[in-house]
């Protein structure tokens, strides 16, 4: 999983995203470059799942446009998501797993060789052979998170992976999250957790109804926010 | 009917010739019809499933209808098509189990393909994000709806197992009812009933209700298996 950038910086440029008559992202403009977690903070409805959608290449923007490290087109592999409710198929564990490293190309021997990795990167090898929609709510995120790393991804964005997880689980997610991000890995990861946020982040985004309210290093988000919506968000209060 | 209940129990302990080879024959025949079926209406129910064309709409409502085509009607389109004057008269086929094997297929297709229509369109909606952000390609994700429904696509098969071992309208026309060679439970049960030959005519009946009862078990137990150990 060495870093590679072809597919960064993913720059938003005056995105408006549209559903009939509701706006989910309105006239947003960003980069997302190489280097530590990116994590996306805001309430519901704030934009960041359609975000990580449009910069998976899942949904194209109404107007403005977005590009992959200079092309118009994502390249077909390189990037892996992982839903805030991950579908598990009806398949065993290493079943999804050998599922998701045959889509993404890998045969022979080496599917063997990588199913055993990445069993072994996300702990779950004591229940390679459960039925996957069997598997507790903290084992099916890490099994999602096991079949996005399948495909060996550059980036990686993650939609509220640890949303309704005990704080053990939640732990094992941000400890492997972090493993991968130190291999390299650019990880795009949305969260309601400002802890979670100040514990991963190298770089913050803060959404609120579709618009990109703030964006900056992790530290001077927290320490020295420059809008008031922040300043609010921090502190707890509920932005309506 | 003590008195024939007990004649036709007799009959199936007994293990009479000509009341198992009418059992045999309809096995064979229904089988045979549901297996075509579901190769057929399996494909098509997923191809209507899961693509948009003009007029999907109606050929869901087609489709949808189709299930409950009478068996006669489909007999008697067979029939004109098999007869020697008919467009597939060459091929020699009415009066034969082949000629019943394809009326049951006409028969049971539409069942397994509206089942398996529902049963993938529900699917892809859990399925697609999912699929699309791993990069399957269309006919693979045919392949793995299909794989993935094979729970609920069981319920399909017996559905059109139990219509083509029930019906009898398609297949005395197609077969005629010929002793020995195209006689099934349901056309010797029409049969014998009329000739007032109700012992014979009961052990069938109970025989049907075992052969349905029993596939039907099966499947259930083979579903119950995978969704243990699949999920």
């Amino acid at each position: 999983m060495q870093a590679s950038s072809s597919d960064l910086p993913i720059l938003f440029a005056c995105v408006d995203i549209r559903r009939g008559p509701t706006v989910l992202l309105r006239n947003l403009s960003c980069a997302i470059s190489a280097g530590a977690p990116t994590v996306l903070i805001g309430p519901n409805g704030a934009g960041k799942s359609t975000l990580l959608r449009a910069a998976m290449g899942l949904i194209a923007p109404t107007s403005g446009g977005i590009t992959w490290g200079g092309r118009k087109a994502p390249s077909p592999t390189g990037r892996a998501i992982v839903f805030q409710r991950p579908v598990m198929l009806r398949r065993s564990c290493a079943g999804n797993l050998t599922y998701a490293l045959a889509a993404a190309g890998v045969v022979g021997a080496d599917r063997k060789s990588r199913l055993a990795e990445l069993l072994q990167i996300v702990g779950l090898e004591a229940v390679a052979n459960r039925p996957a929609r069997q598997l507790s709510g903290g084992e099916q995120q890490r099994l999602a998170l096991a079949r996005a790393l399948a495909r060996n991804p550059k980036v990686l964005f993650l939609d509220e992976p640890t949303a309704s997880l005990d704080p053990n689980a939640t732990k094992t997610i941000e400890d492997i999250v972090r493993a991968v991000s130190e291999r390299g890995v650019k990880v795009v990861m949305a969260t309601h957790d400002l802890g979670e946020a100040r514990r991963l982040a190298g770089e913050i985004l803060l959404l609120h109804r579709g618009e990109l309210i703030e964006s900056c290093p992790v530290q001077k988000f927290f320490a020295d926010p420059l809008t008031d919506a922040a300043k609010r968000f921090i502190a707890g209060e509920l932005l309506l | 009917m003590g008195a024939e209940s007990a004649s036709a129990l007799h009959l199936l302990f007994t293990g009479d010739p000509a009341l198992f080879a009418i059992v045999r024959l309809s096995i064979a025949v229904s089988l045979s019809a549901t297996l075509l079926a579901a190769l057929l209406g399996a494909p098509l129910g997923a191809l209507v499933g899961l693509t948009h064309f003009r007029g999907r709409e109606v050929a869901i409502v087609a489709l949808n209808a189709m299930m409950g085509l009478p068996p006669v009607m489909v007999g008697l389109v067979c029939y004109l098509a098999l007869s020697r004057s008919g467009p597939l008269g060459a091929w020699g086929l009415l009066f034969t189990p082949k000629a019943m094997v394809i009326a049951q297929t006409i028969l049971v297709t539409p069942i397994i393909a509206a089942i398996t229509r529902q049963t993938v369109e529900d699917l892809w909606l859990e399925y697609r994000e999912e699929l699309a952000a791993m990069n399957v390609g269309p006919m693979w994700r045919v392949a793995t709806l299909l794989w993935d429904g094979r729970f609920s696509l069981t319920t399909a098969f017996l559905a059109g197992y139990g219509r083509a071992a029930a019906e009898v309208g398609s297949i005395i026309i197609v077969g005629g009812n010929i002793e020995g060679f195209t006689r099934t439970i349901t056309t010797a049960m029409a049969l014998e009933t009329s000739k007032g030959n109700l012992p014979l005519a009961i052990g069938l009946g109970v025989v049907l209700l075992l052969i349905v009862v029993s596939v039907s078990t099966l499947a259930w137990g083979m579903r119950r298996v995978g969704e243990r150990f699949a999920g």
